[in-house]
């Protein structure tokens, strides 16, 4: 074990030395992470979203719309209300940028409602903020939704044959009665959105295990420039066993690997936010995800020639894996087959992990993800080092 | 003096032979090509060993086996009384062992390169820092010695390079073709470090081409020829297998093969050798004899630019063993 230590300790010697390793490993993920953040993920759309109200209506319908739905979303610092007198104004906020959308309440807007009488609520969104003009339409439906609910509830609660001519102040009192119930189903999503990273941590977390499967390469291709430049012949000859070597290499990858992971961990913490989840449990994430990329690059190293074809072969290993791991975009959501095959990847399984994590989860929630991936890893090592058996002879 | 490798005293290990090497018949082979055939050396301490042969003749080969790199097919080998194999990393501290090519890291200072070694070959914390300074002493290299040994010259690489191998104080010391690029000041210095260890007591084992090398060097040669050892002893015993032959090299040019031909028939001409520039003829009285052998070769019509007449040496014996150049 002694010389495995001298060896991992002189390679780890060597990396340190090589500033193109430390870009690699540290500085490439990072940069990244935080780019595609900027471009992709929250942090690119602008809050609060700013929004236009015009109440031509001035009834119920349009009052419960403004008090109820926005100002709540206002308290919230999700939306900035600001009114206009006219649609004509509002459009003309939108088209200048000076709000993301506008909602319209027409004149007649809570009668029609009222009446069970064809109804409409118009958006009108700015062609420069997509995403906040889709909000606003996803506000507005979900609005409209309620109140079709509190109608379809009104409907019910009548007998077959009452009279049309029921007083407005018994209508009113079983509209409100029916809009003040109790949802009788409630959807929530604990498969996926709870579980979903947000975008401070995905990307951090994606190229984090992306840049994994190059960092562990510096430390098992070694071997084979040790090959090729001569001082295999010098490690053979010396006194110490032969596969001391080999360990000694695959130490290095693992030390490297854990190393440059933990530090991306920590720095996008920091720096952009993350969430990680629970520390154990991340680490043995972690743990198991540099076995298995370090199980892999030591595959790929076994069969090729020299560290120049390793570091070839090994590069398209990565993006491959990568690409079907989900780590550019959830490739899961394709479903299907694309779906299945990101699980033979031990980058869906980290995110996946990763994923568990979230909400206050413990560490036991990282558990079938850390499996998964040292399964990976007892494969790829088992299979590489009847292999680079083969490396150790001169 | 043998000229042939089962003429060699070799014995097994177990028989207590107090020889630093003992081999007994390896063999490699890769393939259908046949590396080393049954090869056996003995090397007593102290004793500088010179391996002689050509390129590919199979010296690596043979050293990898008994540096412990290599398996061999068949055959025995011990160190100071221990077996050697590949797997037994115990015997293997008797040795140093320097590869023909430069086998240090660039990237590393030449400080950090024997440190590195030092410790491999389970030297102590106070042993390594002492066995360091000390080397890089006897190597020139300690004004520089932390300076990334990427930035050094050839020789000083070269230096480097078998500095690791003296670090523990092997038994025995194996140099696989040292001086092979160096320029002459890094050159000399290596032979007179390699005598100098040799007066100290240590054993050497030495590959090389040049017969000026083994010359000075070895106490005893053995002439390795397409794996097989095919003569060993001193210079003295080597050069007699020529006889009292004098070696005659005849610059011509023209039909140089009819003009070998007509040589080789005269009285008193052992051999004769187109070379690409002439003739090498081996002549048991070349001093007499000159006259008719220059006037045979120019009989042919080859026109001669140039004649020297030498007392045989290492080449010679190679030429007279096998027809071939050493630097072939």
């Amino acid at each position: 074990m002694r010389a495995v230590l001298i060896i991992a300790g002189k390679d780890l010697r060597q990396r340190l030395r090589d500033r193109s390793a430390i870009l690699m490993a540290l500085v490439l993920p990072l940069v990244l992470a935080f780019l595609f953040n900027l471009v992709f993920g929250s942090a690119a759309v602008p809050r609060p979203f700013r929004y236009a109200v015009v109440d031509l209506d001035r009834g119920p319908i349009a009052q419960a719309f403004r008090t109820d739905v926005l100002a709540d979303l206002e308290r919230d610092g999700v939306v900035k209300l600001r009114t206009s007198a006219t649609e004509d104004e509002a459009r003309q906020l939108a088209d200048a940028g000076t709000v993301d959308a506008a909602f319209v309440l027409p004149a007649g807007l809570s009668a029609a409602a009222q009446s069970g009488q064809s109804a409409h609520l118009d958006v009108i969104g700015s062609v420069d903020a997509p995403t906040a003009t889709d909000v606003a339409r996803s506000i507005a439906a979900s609005y409209a939704a309620e109140l079709t609910s509190v109608r379809l509830a009104i409907a019910a609660a009548l007998p077959e044959d009452h009279d049309d001519r029921m007083p407005p102040q018994q209508l009113a009192d079983l509209a409100a009665r029916a809009a003040a119930a109790t949802q009788p189903v409630v959807v929530q999503d604990t498969s996926a959105a709870a579980k979903l990273l947000d975008s401070a941590t995905f990307f951090p977390a994606s190229m984090a295990v992306f840049f994994l499967f190059f960092t562990v390469q510096l430390g098992v291709s070694s071997l084979l420039d040790e090959r090729s430049g001569g001082t295999l012949r010098r490690l053979l000859a010396a006194p110490v066993p032969q596969w001391s070597v080999l360990l000694g290499k695959l130490l290095t990858s693992v030390i490297i690997g854990v190393a440059s992971t933990s530090v991306l961990v920590m720095a996008s913490a920091v720096l952009m936010g993350s969430h990680w989840g629970d520390p154990l449990g991340v680490g043995m994430l972690v743990v198991a995800g540099v076995l298995a990329a370090t199980g892999v690059t030591a595959l790929v190293a076994s069969v090729a020639g020299n560290a120049e074809q390793a570091g070839s072969w090994g590069a398209v290993v990565a993006v491959l894996l990568g690409l079907l791991g989900g780590v550019f975009f959830p490739i899961a959501q394709v479903g299907g087959l694309a779906a299945t095959a990101s699980l033979l990847t031990p980058h869906a399984w980290f995110l996946r992990g990763l994923g568990e994590l979230q909400g206050g989860a413990g560490p036991q929630a990282a558990l079938p993800a850390t499996g998964a991936m040292l399964a990976f890893a007892a494969v790829t090592f088992a299979i590489a080092l009847l292999r680079l058996g083969k490396v150790l002879r001169p | 003096m043998t000229t042939s490798s089962t003429a060699v005293p070799a014995q097994a290990a177990s028989t207590g032979d107090t020889a630093v090497l003992l081999c007994r018949k390896l063999r490699k082979a890769y393939g259908d090509l046949v590396a080393v055939h049954d090869l056996s050396l003995r090397i007593a301490d102290g004793e500088t060993y010179g391996l002689l042969g050509p390129n590919g003749a199979g010296k690596t080969t043979a050293i990898s086996m008994v540096a412990g790199v290599l398996e061999p097919d068949t055959g025995e080998i011990a160190i100071a009384g221990e077996p050697v194999t590949v797997r037994d990393a115990r015997t293997k501290r008797h040795i140093g062992y320097v590869p023909q090519e430069i086998a240090v890291y660039p990237d590393l200072s030449a400080r950090e390169n024997l440190r590195f070694f030092a410790r491999l070959y389970g030297m102590s914390r106070a042993e390594v820092r002492a066995r360091t300074e000390d080397v890089l002493a006897t190597i020139g290299l300690r004004e520089r010695a932390g300076e990334l040994v990427g930035k050094y010259s050839g020789g000083m690489q070269r230096r480097l390079n078998i500095g690791i191998g003296l670090l523990h104080r092997p038994r025995l010391l194996i140099l696989d073709e040292p001086t092979v690029g160096v320029d002459p000041q890094s050159r000399r210095a290596i032979l007179d470090s390699v005598e100098a260890l040799s007066a100290e007591g240590m054993a050497v084992l030495y590959t090389t081409h040049y017969m000026e090398e083994a010359e000075r060097l070895c106490d005893r040669i053995g002439v390795l020829d397409e794996g097989r050892l095919i003569a060993e002893g001193t210079v003295r015993e080597l050069t007699s297998l020529v006889g009292e032959s004098d070696q005659v090299h005849v610059a011509a040019a023209g039909n140089l093969e009819a003009a070998a031909r007509a040589v080789r028939d005269l009285p008193g001409v052992r051999q004769a050798t187109v070379r690409p520039d002439g003739i090498d003829v081996i002549d048991a009285d070349a001093r007499s004899g000159l006259a008719r052998l220059l006037a045979t070769v120019a009989a042919t019509g080859a026109s001669i630019r140039s004649v020297s007449v030498e007392e045989p040496d290492l080449e010679a014996v190679f030429l007279h063993l096998t027809g071939k150049s050493l630097r072939e």
